[in-house]
Formats: C-alpha cells, sequence, structure tokens
C-alpha cells in the first residue's frame, strides 16, 4: 500500500498540477481530445445510424462492423495510422474517430429500432414525415440507448486516448510512459489512478445523463403492466445494452 | 508482405505466447460468472448491486488496470499474471450480465415442471436451467473471447510479449509490415476462438440448431407471456 501512498502523495502535490507538462494541462488535454473524437464520431455516426435503424436498411453491415470491431486492436490500429501521419495528435485522432464510430452508429441504430413499430406506425398513420418520426418519435424513445452508444465510445476513447500517448499524442498517457521510461512506477500508478478516476467520473455522469433523458410517458408506460414489444427482432449482436448498464461494445484499448 | 513471411516464425511464435495469455483469462471468467450471475438471477435484491458494481470495472482502462494491479496484488510489473487476472476481470463484467440475462430467460413454466417432475435445485440447475441459458450464455462467452484477445495486445506497452510486440516493435523501427501483421494475427486468433466457441456450442447444445427457427418463435411468444 505504500506504493498508493507515494502515487497519492505525488497527485496531490500542488507544484505537479502546474507548468505546461503539469497534470492540469495534461487532464485538459486529455479531455478535449475525448470529447473532440466522440464530437466527430457523433457527427458521423448519428445520421447513419438513424437512417440504417430507420430504414432497416445497411443492419447487416452495421452489425458485422460493430461485432468485428470486437477484435480489431486498437493499439494496432493506433500505431499503424501514427506510423502513417506522423508523430502527434493528428494521427492518433483519426484512429480514435475510426475506433469510436461503430459504438456510436451501433447505438443509434439499436436505439432507433428499438422503438415498437406499431408507434411508428401510428405516428405515420397521423400524417408525420419520416423526418418527423425519427426526430419526433425514434430519437426521444430511444434517447437512453443512443446515450448508451455514445457512454461506450467515450470509455473506449478516454481509455485509448491513455495509449494514444506512446505515439506522442499527449494527455495523462504522457505521465504513464514517461514513468515507463524512466522506471519511475510511483508515476506510473499515479498516472493510472488518474485516468481510471476520470473514466469512472465520466461512466457515471453518463449512466445518469441516461436515466435523466427517458421521456416521461416512456417511464410511466415502463412501470406499468403493457410493455411494448418491437415487431421487429432486435438485432442480437452489436448494439449497447439498454439504459442504465454499462454498454456491451468490445473493449478496445 | 516480404516482412510477414520472412518473419512468420516470430508471428507463429507470438501468436503462441498470445493464446497462453488470452486462453485462461477466457475460461476463468466463465466458470467464475456462472456462480456470480446465478445469484444475481435468483436473488433479486443482489441482481442491481452486483451488476452495477461488476458493471463498473468494465469502465476501467486496460492500460492504467495493467499498472495498478501490481501494486495492488504485489505482482512482479511486467508478470504475465497481471494481464491474466485484468482480462479475467473484464471477462466477469462482461460475463456476469449474460448469465444473469440467460438464466432470467428460462420459461417459469418449464422449471416448474421440472420441479414437478421430482428434480432437486441441484439436479434442476445442471440438467435444466443451465442447458437452457446456453445459447445466452455461449454468445456472451463469444464477446468475451474476443475482446479478450483483443486486449492481450495492450499489454505490450508494459513489456508483457504477444502479438501486440509487433505493433511497438513495427511503430519503433518504422515496418508497416509488421503492424499489418499484428493486427491481422490478432484478428484471425479472434475470429478463430470463436469459431471454435460456435462448433463447441453446437456440440453441447444440438438442439440450438435443429429448433432455431421453432425457439425464436417460443421466445417472442415468452416475451408476450411475461410483458
Amino acid at each position: 500500500m505504500n506504493l498508493f501512498a507515494d502515487a497519492f502523495a505525488w497527485l496531490l502535490d500542488p507544484v505537479n498540477w502546474e507548468g505546461p507538462d503539469g497534470i492540469g494541462v495534461l487532464l485538459l488535454q486529455h479531455l478535449l481530445i475525448t470529447f473532440g473524437v466522440v464530437a466527430i464520431a457523433c457527427g458521423v455516426g448519428i445520421p447513419l445510424g438513424m437512417l440504417v435503424g430507420h430504414t432497416g436498411r445497411g443492419r447487416e453491415v452495421v452489425v458485422a462492423l460493430s461485432g468485428g470491431l470486437r477484435a480489431l486492436p486498437s493499439l494496432g490500429v493506433l500505431t499503424l495510422v501514427a506510423l502513417w501521419l506522423g508523430i502527434g495528435v493528428a494521427g492518433p485522432a483519426v484512429a480514435l474517430v475510426v475506433l469510436a464510430v461503430p459504438s456510436v452508429l451501433a447505438g443509434t441504430y439499436s436505439a432507433i429500432e428499438s422503438v415498437d413499430r406499431r408507434t411508428v406506425d401510428a405516428a405515420r398513420g397521423m400524417g408525420m414525415t419520416e423526418r418527423q418520426i425519427i426526430l419526433g418519435v425514434e430519437t426521444p424513445i430511444g434517447l437512453p440507448t443512443l446515450i448508451g452508444g455514445v457512454r461506450s465510445a467515450v470509455l473506449q476513447v478516454v481509455a485509448t486516448a491513455t495509449l494514444a500517448a506512446y505515439v506522442g499524442a499527449g494527455g495523462l498517457g504522457g505521465i504513464l510512459f514517461l514513468g515507463l521510461k524512466t522506471g519511475d512506477y510511483t508515476l506510473m500508478l499515479a498516472a493510472s489512478i488518474l485516468v481510471i478516476a476520470l473514466a469512472l467520473v465520466l461512466d457515471g455522469l453518463f449512466a445518469i445523463l441516461q436515466r435523466i433523458v427517458v421521456p416521461a410517458g416512456v417511464r410511466a408506460s415502463r412501470s406499468g403492466t403493457t410493455r411494448g414489444r418491437p415487431t421487429r427482432r432486435p438485432a442480437t449482436t452489436g448494439g449497447p445494452a439498454p439504459a442504465g448498464s454499462s454498454a456491451t461494445e468490445g473493449k478496445h484499448h | 508482405m516480404s516482412w510477414i513471411v520472412d518473419n512468420l516464425d516470430l508471428i507463429g511464435e507470438l501468436a503462441l505466447v498470445h493464446l497462453r495469455l488470452a486462453v485462461p483469462p477466457i475460461v476463468l471468467a466463465f466458470v467464475l460468472s456462472v456462480p456470480i450471475g446465478w445469484v444475481a438471477w435468483r436473488y433479486e435484491w443482489s441482481r442491481g448491486v452486483l451488476l452495477s458494481v461488476i458493471g463498473l470495472i468494465y469502465a476501467i482502462p486496460s492500460l492504467p488496470l495493467f499498472v495498478a494491479l501490481p501494486a495492488i496484488l504485489g505482482t512482479s510489473r511486467r508478470s504475465e499474471l497481471n494481464v491474466i487476472i485484468a482480462l479475467t476481470l473484464y471477462g466477469i463484467a462482461l460475463m456476469v450480465r449474460s448469465v444473469a440475462d440467460g438464466f432470467g430467460g428460462v420459461d417459469r413454466d418449464i422449471r416448474q415442471a421440472a420441479t414437478g417432475v421430482g428434480y432437486s435445485g441441484w439436479g434442476r440447475f445442471w440438467q435444466v436451467d443451465l442447458p437452457l441459458a446456453g445459447p445466452v450464455l455461449l454468445a456472451g462467452l463469444r464477446v468475451v473471447a474476443v475482446s479478450t484477445v483483443s486486449l492481450v495486445t495492450v499489454g505490450a506497452v508494459i513489456g508483457v510479449q504477444s502479438l501486440g510486440s509487433l505493433f511497438t516493435d513495427g511503430f519503433q523501427r518504422g515496418i508497416q509490415a509488421e503492424i499489418w501483421a499484428g493486427i491481422i494475427a490478432t484478428m484471425l486468433l479472434a475470429f478463430a476462438i470463436d469459431g471454435l466457441l460456435v462448433v463447441a456450442g453446437r456440440l453441447a447444445m444440438p438442439w440450438t440448431r435443429a429448433g432455431a427457427a421453432a425457439s425464436a418463435t417460443r421466445t417472442d411468444e415468452r416475451e408476450e407471456a411475461t410483458a
């Protein structure tokens, strides 16, 4: 436990938080990389996922993609892209987006698809356009699942951004790799504790968010006895677990 | 391509080491998850607590966990044991939910019928509950297997050899083919183990193949019934 005492002492020393290489800057960098990457992944994955979920077209591709991604080693993608694009943030950012898109895509697609087809038919019968159905009916009902996809993307990117420091991307991984190079275990452990804490905090925030966004009507019917059943069979692989649970996406970091 | 052909021996060697690191966590995660998942299913009060606590493990990034485990366990820092224990934890985090869902999916009527024809609790578990939960367990195990094989590579960063060593070595020496070889070999290994699990599942649960279509409709009816 002495090792932990040393690591916490290092973490709590204000000196280590200051300066351009301090924890403060690196933490900010880590968060910026994470949210920047996830924002891009959302920009690509959410519209595409909506389209696939609503039309049912390209479903097999999405399922295969999110299944196959589980086997894809993120360290390999990271080193490959970094070697190709050179040291810096661009390479790792591209690799991280590639790794994050399928999570968002699968989350969005299964969110839209999980909406009861009878509900969608009812909306159509009331004269809503397809666009209105997607944005006004399917998205709000499926929002917890959609956010579940974003949640697993965030976790994956936070973790893999640590690895990205290996190819010179900055962030909290920088401290870890500095410790690794100099054989300073206190530094490695302190960085690890920071990253783990950051991941747990983000996971917790998204768990809360997933609960908040459940529409009032859906919340009411869930506690009642008339639980709907989608007429289209849900995908057996790919999508993240329903609201409130940690995603079942593959772990790639 | 020529790098891959010239270094087939090295790739094969690392693939074997990779297997040595990947297989124990897959087996351990399965064996440990069945009782934990069973408890989570059987005792309603424990379900929420168990599933959320175990789910938290999954949020922990792998590299930091690999680094932190030696300090917790007192193991040596480059020991393969750290990687195996960390991956077992991730496996359990994924698998327990599948086990709880699997047992939860067993038809209540079937369970009552089994009790009615004289099964004891223990006998019913092995001969009724477990086989019927089998397909869901297998699906969970396949996810565990594939992601475990992929995660082993991260160990290379802290000096635990595996196919991931091809990434670190290839990056340092600037050999793209070496990294490609690592990615392809890791994925092939993952798909091979996945394929073996599918075959093993068919052998252990011959009824799933014959009744795939029938059981799909049965599942729908069950959902309707429990709704």
